[in-house]
C-alpha cells in the first residue's frame, strides 16, 4: 500500500488482464434429453497490478471458483482474453505456457485436501524446483528450508508428514509450496474460510507480509467481507457469473451502490453497534444456473426491481468510482 | 428456576488411567425463553457439551455431572424411557451439515412425520395437515410440493429450515443449534438467523446457540459462555462481554476478528494453538499463550469467579477498574 510507494512506476506494473472472460459448461438434461449450457462465468474483466490485493466476493454459485480455475490456466476459458506479462493466453504456446504457469500459483481452501498426505513437507515443497529445472539438489534443499523459514514453520518441520500439523500449520505449508516457484500472481481461494479465528489472523498476516516481501500480486477469493476489507485494495462483487460492482475497496465499503453489495454487506453480521447496516431481507436463493432469469440476473431477489429489470440485461456503468451493472443505480448514489 | 442447570460437566475419552477431558467441570444454566451463545475455537468442547446433554454420547466416553436438571428433572437418574421424551421433543437439537443429517433415503415430509408419530402420537389426516404447517411455518416457498422432495433435491438452507421444522415439531422448550449456519452463505445465514430468533420469541423457547461466529452471536444472544480446552473461562451479558472482556482470551479472540483492527495494517494475533491431548498445561490452560501469564498462572489452576454477572476463570481478570464492576466482590449493587 502506501508504506511502498518509492516504486511506483514498478507498483503500477499490470501482471495480469482479463477481458470478457467467460466460461460455458455443457451439461446433460438426462438420458435422452440432450444437453444444457451452464454459464458459470459470463464476460469478467479486471486488471491486477504488481503487489496489490484483487478480492472477489460472493456467494457459493456465483463463479469464484471457475474464475480461480480459468486464471491458473487449469481451464480455457469459452471466450476472453486472459494476458499475463503482455503473452495472450489464447494464442499463447506450448513453450509459452510452460514459461508462465510457474508465474501463477494457487492456495486452496482446505489444507487438509490440498497436501498430499503420503509426502513430507520437504518433498512436498521440492517438487516444484525438480519439476521446474533446478536440478542441483543443495540448492533446492536451501531453498526449501528458506521457504519453510519464511512461512514460521521450524526447520525440522521438513521431515514432517502433513497430519502431524495443525490446520493453521499446513496452510502455512501450502503457502510456502505456492511461493517456491517466486510467482508474480498468486490466487487464494478461500483461503482462511477452514481455519479459526486466531488463526484466520496469523495466516491473513502471512499473506500480507509475503506481498509486501516479494510484491506478488493477490487474487482472494472469499466470501467473508470483513477478511477482504482488510486485504484487498480493489474489489469485485459477483453474482450468477458476472461482477455486478467492481472497484476499489475503500469506495465500495464506504458505500456500496449495488443493491446485492448493500444486501451482502447488510447481512454480515458485526460484533459492534455502530458497524450493523440496517439489514436488507433478501428473498429466495441463488437461481438454477440450469434456467437463469431474463432480464438482471438478480431481479429474483432485488427489493428494486422494476419492468426494466426483468426484459433487459444491465451493463456496467462507471459511477462514483467503481463499474456497478444496475439499471437503477443512479437512485442509490 | 433455570430450565437448565448443568454443574460439574465432565466428558472424558480414552484410557481411564489417562483420560483425554473434552469437556472439564463445566458449568453453566439456561434460563426459560433465553438465547445462550456458546463459543470457541474448535477443539473447546462445544458441540462434545450438548451431545453429552442429549445423551449421545457413546461408549467409551465417559459423562460425569453434579447436576443435570431440565426442566425440574434430573437427567441423570431418570430412566432411558422416561429421557427420550424429553430429548427429541422437549429438547431438540439441530446441526451443522442439514443435508448429512438428514436421511437422503427418504423424503423430507416423512422424515418430519416420523418425529410428529413418536413424539406426538399424530396420525391421518392431522399428520400432514401439522407436517405441512411446520414446513409453512420456518418460510419454505411451495410447502406442499417440498413434503415430497427428497433432501438432494432442496438447497443447503431449505435444509437447514427442514432441519429445524424437525426440531420444532413438538414445541420444545430448549432448542440447541450446534454451528446452525456455518455451512451457509451469508444472506442464507442471515434468513436463517432471523427465522430461529423469530420462533424464539413465538414460542418462548430458549435457545442454546454453538458458533465460532462472535458476531452472530453478538447480534441476536442474551448471554455467552466463551470455552477454551473444555473449561469455560468467561460468561457475560452480551454487550458487557463484547465491550469489556475480563478474561485475556476473550480480549484476544476479539482482537484477532479483522473488523477489530479496521484501518491497521495488520491483525493482532494469539500465538500457537488450543492444547490438545498430550501438551495441556499444568496451570492455566491458556497460559503458554497469554500475554499477561506469570509464575502463579503456569503452576496454578485456576478456579472460576464471579465479577458483578460475569463468571471469569483468571487469576488475574481485565478490565475490572471499570465503572459498574467491583474486583473479587459478589456485590450485586455494583451492577
Amino acid at each position: 500500500m502506501n508504506t511502498i510507494t518509492t516504486a511506483s512506476s514498478e507498483l503500477q506494473k499490470i501482471v495480469m488482464a482479463a477481458q470478457d472472460l467467460t466460461r460455458h459448461y455443457s451439461v446433460s438434461r438426462g438420458l435422452g434429453k440432450g444437453h444444457a449450457t451452464v454459464k458459470a462465468l459470463n464476460g469478467v474483466s479486471f486488471e491486477l497490478h504488481r503487489g496489490q490485493t484483487l478480492a472477489v466476493v460472493g456467494e457459493s454459485g456465483c463463479g469464484k471458483s471457475t474464475l480461480a480455475r480459468q486464471l491458473t490456466l487449469v481451464e480455457k476459458p469459452t471466450s476472453g482474453s486472459l494476458i499475463i506479462q503482455d503473452t495472450n493466453m489464447a494464442q499463447a504456446s506450448p513453450a509459452d505456457l510452460k514459461r508462465l504457469r510457474p508465474k501463477v500459483q494457487m492456495v486452496f481452501q482446505s489444507p487438509y485436501a490440498s497436501l498430499n498426505p503420503r509426502k513430507q513437507v520437504q518433498a512436498m515443497l521440492e517438487e516444484p524446483l525438480k519439476l521446474n529445472g533446478v536440478d542441483r539438489a543443495d540448492e533446492r534443499r536451501e531453498r526449501v528450508s528458506a521457504a519453510i523459514a519464511r512461512v514460521g514453520l521450524r526447520p525440522e518441520h521438513a521431515q514432517r508428514y502433513p497430519h502431524m500439523f495443525s490446520g493453521g500449520q499446513r496452510q502455512r505449508i501450502a503457502i510456502a509450496r505456492a511461493m517456491m516457484l517466486s510467482p508474480d500472481i498468486l490466487v487464494a481461494d478461500e483461503p482462511t474460510s477452514a481455519l479459526d479465528v486466531s488463526i484466520q489472523a496469523q495466516i491473513l498476516n502471512l499473506f500480507m507480509d509475503l506481498q509486501d516481501e516479494l510484491g506478488t500480486a493477490y487474487v482472494f477469493i472469499s466470501h467473508n467481507l470483513s477478511v477482504v476489507e482488510h486485504v484487498a485494495q480493489d474489489v469485485m462483487v459477483m453474482y450468477f457469473g458476472s461482477a455486478v460492482e467492481q472497484g476499489s475497496k475503500s469506495e465500495i465499503f464506504s458505500h456500496p451502490l449495488h443493491p446485492y453489495t448493500r444486501a451482502l454487506m447488510s447481512a454480515t453480521p458485526a460484533i459492534r453497534a455502530h458497524d450493523r447496516r440496517e439489514k436488507i431481507k433478501l428473498v429466495g436463493e441463488l437461481p438454477s444456473p440450469l434456467n437463469p432469469p431474463t432480464g438482471c440476473t438478480f431481479h429474483t431477489r432485488c427489493p428494486y426491481v422494476t419492468e426494466q429489470c426483468r426484459a433487459e440485461v444491465p451493463l456496467p456503468q462507471r459511477i462514483e468510482g467503481r463499474d456497478v451493472a444496475c439499471h437503477r443505480v443512479a437512485e442509490f448514489v | 428456576m433455570s430450565l437448565l442447570d448443568v454443574q460439574n460437566l465432565t466428558v472424558e475419552f480414552g484410557r481411564a488411567d489417562q483420560p483425554f477431558r473434552a469437556v472439564d467441570a463445566l458449568s453453566f444454566s439456561v434460563e426459560p425463553g433465553e438465547i445462550l451463545g456458546i463459543v470457541g475455537e474448535s477443539g473447546s468442547g462445544k458441540s462434545v457439551t450438548q451431545l453429552a446433554l442429549m445423551g449421545l454420547i457413546e461408549e467409551p466416553g465417559r459423562v460425569r455431572a453434579d447436576r443435570l436438571v431440565f426442566d425440574g428433572k434430573d437427567l441423570l437418574t431418570l430412566p432411558a424411557s422416561e429421557k427420550r421424551k424429553i430429548l427429541g421433543c422437549d429438547i431438540a437439537m439441530i446441526f451443522q451439515d442439514a443435508l448429512t443429517s438428514l436421511n437422503p433415503a427418504f423424503t423430507v415430509g416423512y422424515q418430519l412425520e416420523e418425529t410428529l408419530k413418536l413424539h406426538a402420537g399424530l396420525r391421518g389426516a392431522a399428520l400432514h395437515a401439522r407436517a405441512l404447517e411446520l414446513l409453512e411455518l420456518v418460510e419454505i416457498p411451495a410447502a406442499k410440493s417440498r413434503l415430497r422432495a427428497f433432501p438432494h433435491q432442496l438447497s443447503g438452507g431449505m435444509c437447514q429450515r427442514v432441519m429445524i421444522a424437525m426440531a420444532i415439531a413438538c414445541n420444545p422448550k430448549l432448542l440447541i443449534a450446534d454451528e446452525p449456519t456455518t455451512a451457509l452463505d451469508v444472506t442464507v445465514q442471515a434468513q436463517i438467523m432471523e427465522l430461529l430468533v423469530n420462533l424464539q420469541k413465538q414460542q418462548g423457547m430458549a435457545l442454546i446457540l454453538i458458533t465460532h461466529d462472535l458476531a452472530v452471536v453478538a447480534e441476536v444472544a442474551h448471554r455467552v459462555a466463551v470455552m477454551y480446552a473444555g473449561q469455560l473461562v468467561e460468561s457475560n451479558r452480551v454487550p458487557t462481554l463484547f465491550e469489556q472482556p475480563h478474561h485475556p482470551y476473550t480480549e484476544a479472540l476479539l482482537a484477532s476478528i479483522p473488523e477489530h483492527s479496521k484501518g491497521a495494517a495488520r491483525l493482532s494475533t494469539l500465538a500457537g494453538v488450543v492444547p490438545g491431548q498430550y501438551d495441556r498445561p499444568k496451570g492455566c490452560l491458556l497460559s503458554p499463550r497469554c500475554a499477561y501469564a506469570n509464575e502463579r498462572c503456569i503452576r496454578e489452576v485456576p478456579g472460576v469467579d464471579d465479577i458483578g454477572q460475569a463468571q471469569v476463570r483468571c487469576f488475574m481478570p481485565l478490565n475490572t477498574q471499570a465503572p459498574g464492576f467491583s474486583m473479587g466482590s459478589n456485590s450485586e449493587s455494583a451492577v
